[in-house]
């Protein structure tokens, strides 16, 4: 093998934030696996990231000791759940820097947050002829939930373009804002380029135009400290299973008085105040949006990865993922025949690229036989990959548990592709 | 290379992702179908040229990766001359070849080429690659006015 990454000038191995990887990885028990012979190397965190002994302990101990139904009964059972349950809320209010708890709402990820704010938001405020604005970049989980409020309202749905290095128009985006727009939808980091979007500028520029914003932070949870009053936008969904949780629950939260002006969105127990045939009266924030019994496991795993992440320096974390960046980028961009795909200077956690004569999913495959584990495809974000001119690309996507030696392994996966189909 | 990439990769395979036979269209009356994998993004065409009950000629374009590309040439090859049922019956076969569920040697060898797929049995998630293309025939065959999806 003539594979040889010191043609290219290594970076410093010493991250100069000191954040502690090792022991961040012992926490994490799946990454000492071996796949396909060889060490995990675990490059898959935007579609969804590992969990932490933390998470699985917690889901674990409430199974085993405490589960019950929440808000129901009045043994002990569940108000020990009801009491775990509620104190997520809190941690999840305290995370997301939300003015107050009853403005979180627990739902199943992202793709329902976004479903539930069409649908109830929407329902209530589209009428024909009315602008759904989003950006090219968007997942289908922000494309396609307004797509079918749109489809039922008359209103249109229009989509912002994006320069080749994979940033919003904005000046495209100032133009298409207007008296006809009612709501923007834009995701806070692309899961398919890794652009961290102007959001909070994005935000003040649809205010102007009186349109309310939505923004998707299914990708900046895990990496950028969220603060919704500090974004200024109206609504902000995230899941659960990206930010080292268990997968089935998500946060959505919105301001006061948009959520109280909304109608529910799904009813059912749990949501309601009182129930008759004569007429329903319902819950006050946020169980009028909580329909049915909660993923209550779930939401427990969560409160325990928000305590995990909570405990960990972030300022550490950011200046560590970004050096791992920026010398993966660096490592990647050496090997012959590899286009990036994304190149903002705002990035974060995505590296997104294609190998010249060797198809993406064959690419996954390569690396998968050397235990590297990266997405290849569309990344459920089609019209990214029309933008571009592209099927398919392979994603390395990181987390904070990522080290410089993994993204080594990478580009020797990508070195044995081109051998492969030499 | 791990033996099992060996076994997916074989030289057969290579060389047919890299020069694609009967890689263009057909002219009417030739059928065709289209055929996408929404999982990943593949689409491809094939085209066919009957003449009675035979398989007079068949054709493919499109974009995919090494496995669906390598699948729809070697196909366009094996199916050529073959009677309508034939062509379908080797279809089944060739499902049998790449889900791992072919009985016998002798049924193996009378796969020919088409063996060279037999080690994508091995990567499940790669299955529907090596399938689209014949799914797609099946359906040039059918004159189904749907485009065929692999979900």
């Amino acid at each position: 093998m003539t594979v040889s990454t010191a043609t290219t000038s290594p970076t410093p191995r010493l991250p100069a934030a000191a954040l502690d990887v090792s022991s961040i990885r012992a926490d994490f028990p799946i990454l000492a696996s071996m796949v396909n012979g060889k060490p995990l190397v675990y490059l898959d965190n935007a579609a969804t990231t590992q969990k932490p002994r933390v998470v699985i302990e917690a889901v674990r101990r409430f199974l085993a000791e405490e589960n019950a139904n929440v808000h129901r009964g009045v043994h002990y059972l569940s108000e020990r759940a009801s009491i775990a349950f509620d104190a997520v809320r809190g941690q999840a209010r305290a995370f997301l820097n939300a003015p107050a708890e009853h403005e979180v709402i627990f739902v199943r990820g992202t793709t329902e947050a976004i479903n539930l704010v069409a649908q109830s938001y929407g329902r209530s405020v589209l009428r024909p002829g009315d602008e759904i604005l989003l950006t090219t970049m968007e997942h289908h989980s922000n494309i396609v939930p307004w797509q079918l409020i749109a489809g039922q309202t008359g209103a249109v749905v229009r989509a912002v373009p994006i320069t080749d290095a994979g940033d919003v128009d904005l000046e495209a985006y100032r133009g298409m804002l207007g008296p006809k727009t009612k709501i923007v939808g834009v995701v806070h980091i692309s899961n398919a380029l890794g652009t961290i979007n102007p959001v909070a500028e994005m935000t003040r520029l649809a205010h102007d135009a009186g349109a309310i914003v939505l923004v998707d932070g299914a990708q900046a949870a895990p990496h950028l400290p969220i603060d919704v009053q500090a974004l200024g936008c109206d609504f902000y969904a995230c899941s659960g299973h990206k930010i080292f949780g268990p997968t089935g629950v998500g946060l959505l939260w919105g301001r006061t008085e948009l959520l109280e002006r909304m109608p529910p969105w799904q009813g059912g127990g749990d949501m309601i105040h009182t129930v008759s045939f004569a007429g329903t009266t319902f819950a006050p924030l946020p169980a009028k949006f909580e329909a049915g019994t909660p993923a209550i496991a779930e939401v427990i795993g969560l409160g325990a990865a928000l305590g995990y992440l909570r405990q960990l320096d972030f300022a550490s974390v950011q200046a560590y993922e970004h050096e791992l960046l920026a010398h993966a980028t660096e490592q990647v961009r050496a090997v012959p025949g590899i286009r990036l795909v994304g190149t903002a200077r705002n990035k974060a956690g995505v590296l997104s690229f294609t190998l010249e004569g060797v198809h993406a999913h064959d690419l996954g495959t390569i690396l998968d036989s050397e235990g590297v584990a990266v997405r290849a495809g569309h990344h459920c974000a089609q019209p990214v990959m029309e933008r571009f001119g592209l099927q398919a690309t392979a994603r390395a996507s990181f987390a904070f548990y990522n080290t410089f030696d993994e993204v080594d392994a990478l580009v020797r996966g990508l070195h044995r592709a081109r051998e492969v189909f030499a | 290379m791990s033996r099992d990439l060996d076994e997916l990769y074989q030289s057969v395979i290579l060389d047919h992702n890299k020069s694609p036979r009967n890689f263009h269209e057909l002219p009417p009356p030739a059928r065709h179908a289209d055929g996408h994998n929404p999982l990943c993004g593949d689409r491809l065409t094939v085209w066919v040229d009957t003449d009675g009950d035979t398989v007079r000629e068949v054709a493919f374009l499109g974009n995919g990766c090494a496995i669906s590309k390598a699948s729809a040439s070697l196909m366009t090859a094996a199916v050529k001359g073959k009677s309508r049922a034939e062509a379908i019956a080797l279809a089944d076969e060739f499902q049998k070849l790449v889900t791992g569920r072919l009985e016998g040697a002798a049924e193996r060898k009378a796969l020919g080429k088409l063996q060279a797929l037999g080690g994508v049995s091995e990567f499940p998630i790669r299955v529907k690659c090596a399938s689209l293309a014949w799914h797609t025939l099946k359906a040039a065959l059918a004159n189904a006015p749907e485009p065929v999806s692999t979900e």
